[in-house]
């Protein structure tokens, strides 16, 4: 079994849905160690995707991840819009001309993903930023699958690994972004991008289940 | 919340279009999407400067668009970056083929948008250089953080600058003026008040009644130290020690001393911070050549000020007291 086009599309739905209902959440945890717009930010270009994706006739599974992107980078600002439309560019790019996923597929787009946010961010594990999701999403996805896992059940553990990455940044001391100017006053508090990412991980997993 | 607004989303459009119609002479507007350009534009053969970044600290970018500083300013919403599209119309609707100068102010967001934008630029064969502003002396700058903000050094880079665009030099000397201001400026804020997004609808941070937060940043980042009120003598005196000893200014520097307002605070308090400004650095032996004193940085309503040094040269004075002619700043024409 895999994913179809189809199943992108609801997912990406589900995320604009999932950020609108976060959105005062995510903006909270911002205010706290950032300036209070993540998920304002968030919510804005994701309603800005809905409206282009609707707009427009069904492509491949690439194609569409791209149009998430570039909207994403024309309609969010600040570090979200490069971070998160770099995310799904990348996964765009690593999807060229599917009409549907396989679980190695999805191996291949995470791992475009995450090299194509450090690239732009320029942040390590432990930086206090999205890439404490990513990474530990992306390893655990790895792992579940080397050993045996179905589709539905790596992307499950992924959201997990990602779920604990979000946890783990509430002690650390934020190195890159707007927290790091806080220095030690960013430790005790929850970094916003990583738990939209995790948001993210969830919601795939979630509008994916059952796919295989 | 208590605003001259309509709906917090049509802020940034409405400004615009206000500008628009009250500097129709000096600027055009753009808004599919947003970026505001001097009205020649392009100026064949002229090295042209791009700035941007959040909205809500006006004057600046879009009101220091016009002969003898910016050519084009790109605003994003409210204390949020502007996106990469807007960068890349601006700077095609600019070029005059002397290749265009990218001023980017040192926030996580601004200097991805910029670096993205400049890619696609470059990839259209349009020579462009990135400039980076980062004077705040309120942060440390090391490899821990994201570096120092940019701050008041911003308005002093795009008159200078624009300047020395407007006499015709080429892109790498402008580029270079703009890294030579930056490396002599040094500037720190603070806040009586937080300011309130108008999206958010709520004071970006917490201040008592008798509280200050000195060495905030313009977006309302915290800064050194929160203490208790204290006489202005004081406040500038802690201001200016850190401005001073950083960089360091010595005793017979000459500076521009700029006493910028960061939006809620009276002309009449600016100039009484300008009086203790200018009685320490007598005390430090260093003389103010050039001043500026007002609102062209600001946050939204914060009430507050900054304080910026740059070290004068015969070159970065004349290069101050050439014609501009913008919304925001206007001399010489």
């Amino acid at each position: 079994m895999s994913v179809g086009y189809d199943d992108v599309v609801r997912m990406i739905r589900a995320f604009a849905a999932t950020v609108a209902e976060q959105k005062e959440y995510l903006t909270e945890l911002d205010s706290a160690i950032g300036d209070a717009d993540h998920g304002i930010n968030m919510d804005r270009g994701m309603k800005a995707v809905l409206a282009k994706i609707d707009g427009q006739p069904p492509t491949d599974v690439g194609a569409l991840l791209k149009t998430v992107g570039m909207t994403l980078v024309s309609t969010v600002g600040g570090a979200g819009g490069p971070l998160y439309g770099t995310l799904f560019l990348q996964l765009g790019t690593a999807t060229a001309g599917k009409e549907t996923l396989e679980a190695s597929d999805w191996a291949a787009a995470l791992d475009a993903a995450v090299t194509g946010v450090q690239a732009r961010g320029k942040a390590e594990l432990e930086d206090k930023t999205m890439i404490d999701a990513l990474i530990p999403a992306r390893d655990a996805y790895h792992q579940a699958l080397e050993e045996g896992a179905t589709f539905t059940d790596a992307l499950r553990r992924s959201a997990a690994a990602a779920e604990d990455g979000v946890k783990a940044t509430v002690p650390l001391v934020a190195r890159k972004g707007r927290a790091s100017y806080l220095g030690e006053r960013s430790a005790g508090h929850q970094d916003p991008g990583a738990t939209s990412s995790w948001l993210l991980l969830k919601t795939i997993a979630d509008t994916w289940a059952g796919s295989d | 919340m208590k605003k001259l607004i309509n709906k917090p989303e049509d802020v940034v459009r409405e400004a615009l279009q206000g500008m628009e119609q009250a500097h129709a002479d000096l600027i055009k507007v753009f808004y599919d999407p947003y970026y505001i350009v001097r009205s020649d534009a392009p100026v064949q053969g002229k090295v042209s400067l791009v700035s941007g970044g959040g909205s809500g600290h006006e004057p600046m970018h879009g009101g220091f668009v016009g002969a003898g500083m910016l050519d084009a300013a790109c605003p994003g919403e409210v204390f949020t970056s502007p996106t990469p599209d807007q960068m890349e119309a601006a700077t095609k609707a600019v070029n005059g083929g002397a290749g265009v100068i990218h001023i980017v102010k040192n926030y996580t967001g601004d200097v991805m948008n910029f670096e993205m934008a400049a890619e696609l630029c470059r990839s259209e064969g349009i020579d462009v250089e990135s400039v980076l502003v980062d004077d705040d002396v309120a942060v440390q700058d090391s490899l821990y953080t994201a570096g120092r903000r940019g701050v008041g050094a911003t308005v002093l880079i795009e008159k200078i600058a624009g300047a020395a665009a407007e006499e015709g030099r080429p892109l790498k000397e402008v580029a270079d003026i703009c890294r030579e201001v930056n490396a002599n400026a040094r500037s720190m804020g603070m806040a009586l008040t937080s300011c309130t997004v108008p999206a958010a609808g709520k004071p970006t941070f917490e201040l008592g009644e008798d509280e200050i937060e000195i060495g905030i940043g313009i977006h309302g980042e915290p800064g050194r130290e929160r203490t208790k009120l204290k006489p202005v003598s004081e406040i500038v005196e802690q201001m200016a020690t850190a401005i001073v000893d950083d960089l360091p200014y010595k005793k017979g520097d000459n500076v521009l001393a700029f006493v910028n307002g960061m939006g809620g605070t009276p002309l009449i308090e600016l100039y009484v911070v300008f009086n203790e400004l200018a009685k320490f650095l007598k005390g430090r032996g260093v003389t103010i050549g050039r001043n500026l004193i007002g609102s062209y940085i600001t946050s939204l309503e914060m009430a507050g000020c900054s304080i910026t040094l740059l070290k004068l040269s015969d070159e970065f004075t004349r290069l101050w007291d050439a014609p501009v002619k913008t919304p925001g700043l206007r001399w010489g024409v």
